[in-house]
């Protein structure tokens, strides 16, 4: 097997990673918009 | 070849044969796949925003509801016992049918555990909700949490603590979504308050849209899984020829392994840091207030709860990274050590007032304690090889079930015990925090004594594996 070449498209990669990564982002956002309360 | 295309037959698209990647395969593909799942099963240590819409639904009048929270509170701890159980002993056959079988399982039980639940309180039957949650939930959650581990070490054995601290750090991520989540859909799916009539929250509607949600996006994981070709080996990388330190070649059968004393030192080591966390976890909310009376509210100490969950999650892509770095052993050395300075500093922090070191002090502390759960697979490789790491690993997370038990216990009653004593509520943490660090102490002794496995516990050498 040729271990240096991809046949992996970058577009399906980077949907796989944003299919995780916006849920999770949009999460910690919600989580340090409400620990904000603790230093006001 | 004709065995793999019968068993290939015999599984269809869920067996293992099927998943091996063609050759080019990224191998960066893999922990979406593994977040898949460790996003959606993370949502257990969200489950507490249910605790009192469910006692609210079940309670025949409003004065039964504080009464009937301790046994809505039973579903998370029947959930988190049957994830061990799962875990311990659904290894052997997670190591057998490989990880989309494994996820696309998790991904029934979890999602049918929340539909399940959700007749319970549309019926208002809580034994459904504690076996729906509970015990289908709690399968579905050890078969997913040890379902991508050995899969993504053996995609990733130039970065083992890299690859298991990505998917992980999902499980501690998965409370943010699901938190802000459920809320909502319970909003959307409730009755609003309207005069004397108080609000209805939307639990069962809630629950039903998790379990479809869930279920679909577990399978997006089971979906685009890959297993490496036999002998595959990433560019670059060349494996060890020689056991070097706590690092082996060798491999050890489960079975095996609970027979050698590292096991058991293990355990130790991560049912010491767990129960030190965990029980701080479950009481931070209240243990800021009283700690700070006055300056920290009810609501600061909801975003201190979420502060520390962040430190949770970076805590085990982080310290699970750094351990590829300076090893296994000495992160551990860094997590008892570091740990007993601070839990020994934090009374300190109370009397000085000073908010941001008791944030930052803990924060700390529980990226450790994060930490240490994403380390402990590639601790687990090094000792006892890749062959049946999974299947060990699972073993071992019986440890986390114990300190679930212990942990919060330990905290609960020495605070009431210092209470009932006469001490101030903002001095009744100190002599908890001393305790913690004691057992840190311990946790620090048993790592220190890890040595590598004697040879008459490896298994017989198989055939070196060579680049295809």
């Amino acid at each position: 097997m040729d271990n240096n070449t991809t046949t992996t498209s970058t577009g399906k990669l980077a949907l796989a990673w944003a299919f995780v990564g916006i849920p999770l982002a949009w999460g910690i956002i919600m989580t340090l918009l409400n620990a904000l309360a603790l230093f006001q | 070849m004709a065995n793999q295309a019968r068993n290939a037959s015999q599984g269809g698209w869920f067996a293992r044969e099927r998943t091996v990647a063609k050759p080019g395969f990224n191998r960066w593909m893999v922990p979406p796949a593994a977040l898949c799942v460790h996003l959606c099963i993370g949502e257990v240590y969200a489950f507490s925003v249910f605790n009192k819409p469910i006692a609210t639904l079940l309670a025949s009048d409003p004065a039964q509801v504080d009464q009937l929270i301790a046994d809505v509170g039973w579903i998370f701890s029947i959930a988190i016992l049957f994830l061990g159980l799962a875990a311990a002993f659904g290894g052997a056959w997670v190591e057998k049918v490989g990880p989309r079988m494994t996820m696309a399982t998790a991904a029934a039980l979890f999602g049918g555990g929340f539909i399940v639940s959700a007749l319970g309180v549309a019926w208002g039957q809580l034994w459904l909700v504690y076996f729906g949650y509970g015990v289908l939930g709690g399968c579905g959650l050890g078969l997913g949490y040890i379902s991508p581990v050995k899969t993504l070490m053996s995609w990733f054995p130039d970065r083992p603590g890299m690859a298991t601290g990505m998917a992980i750090m999902g499980f501690g991520g998965g409370a943010f979504i699901a938190s802000p989540l459920s809320v909502r859909l319970m909003s959307l799916f409730g009755t609003p308050a309207a005069g004397d009539t108080p609000a209805v929250p939307g639990v069962a509607g809630a629950f039903v849209v998790l379990g479809i949600v869930y279920f679909i996006y577990m399978m997006v994981g089971a979906l685009i899984v890959r297993v490496p070709a036999k002998g595959w080996l990433p560019a670059g990388y060349v494996p060890p020829k020689q056991s070097k330190g706590l690092i082996t070649t060798a491999n050890v059968h489960v079975d095996e392994a609970l027979k050698t004393r590292q096991f058991w030192l293990l355990w130790g080591v991560l049912f010491l840091n767990v129960t030190a966390g965990i029980g701080v976890l479950g009481q931070a909310s209240l243990m800021s207030q009283e700690m700070f009376p006055g300056l920290i509210t009810a609501a600061a100490a909801s975003g201190f709860v979420g502060l520390l969950s962040l430190f949770n999650m970076g805590g085990r892509f982080f310290w699970a990274t750094t351990s590829d770095y300076i090893g296994r052993k000495n992160t551990y050395m860094i997590f008892f050590l570091l740990g007993i300075i601070l839990y020994a500093l934090v009374p300190t922090t109370g009397q000085m007032g000073s908010i941001v070191l008791f944030v930052l002090f803990y924060g700390i502390i529980l990226s450790m304690y994060g930490g240490g759960f994403a380390t402990i697979p590639a601790y687990l490789k090094d000792v006892f090889g890749n062959q049946y790491v999974g299947a060990i690993h699972g073993r071992l997370l019986t440890a986390w079930s114990a300190a679930g038990i212990v942990g919060p216990v330990l905290v609960n009653y020495i605070r009431q015990y210092q209470i009932n004593s006469g001490v101030p509520k903002a001095d009744a943490y100190t002599v908890t925090m001393y305790i913690m660090a004691g057992l840190l102490a311990i946790g620090f002794v048993l790592n220190f004594m890890m040595s590598p496995v004697d040879e008459r516990h490896h298994m017989e050498a198989e055939p070196e594996p060579s680049r295809a």
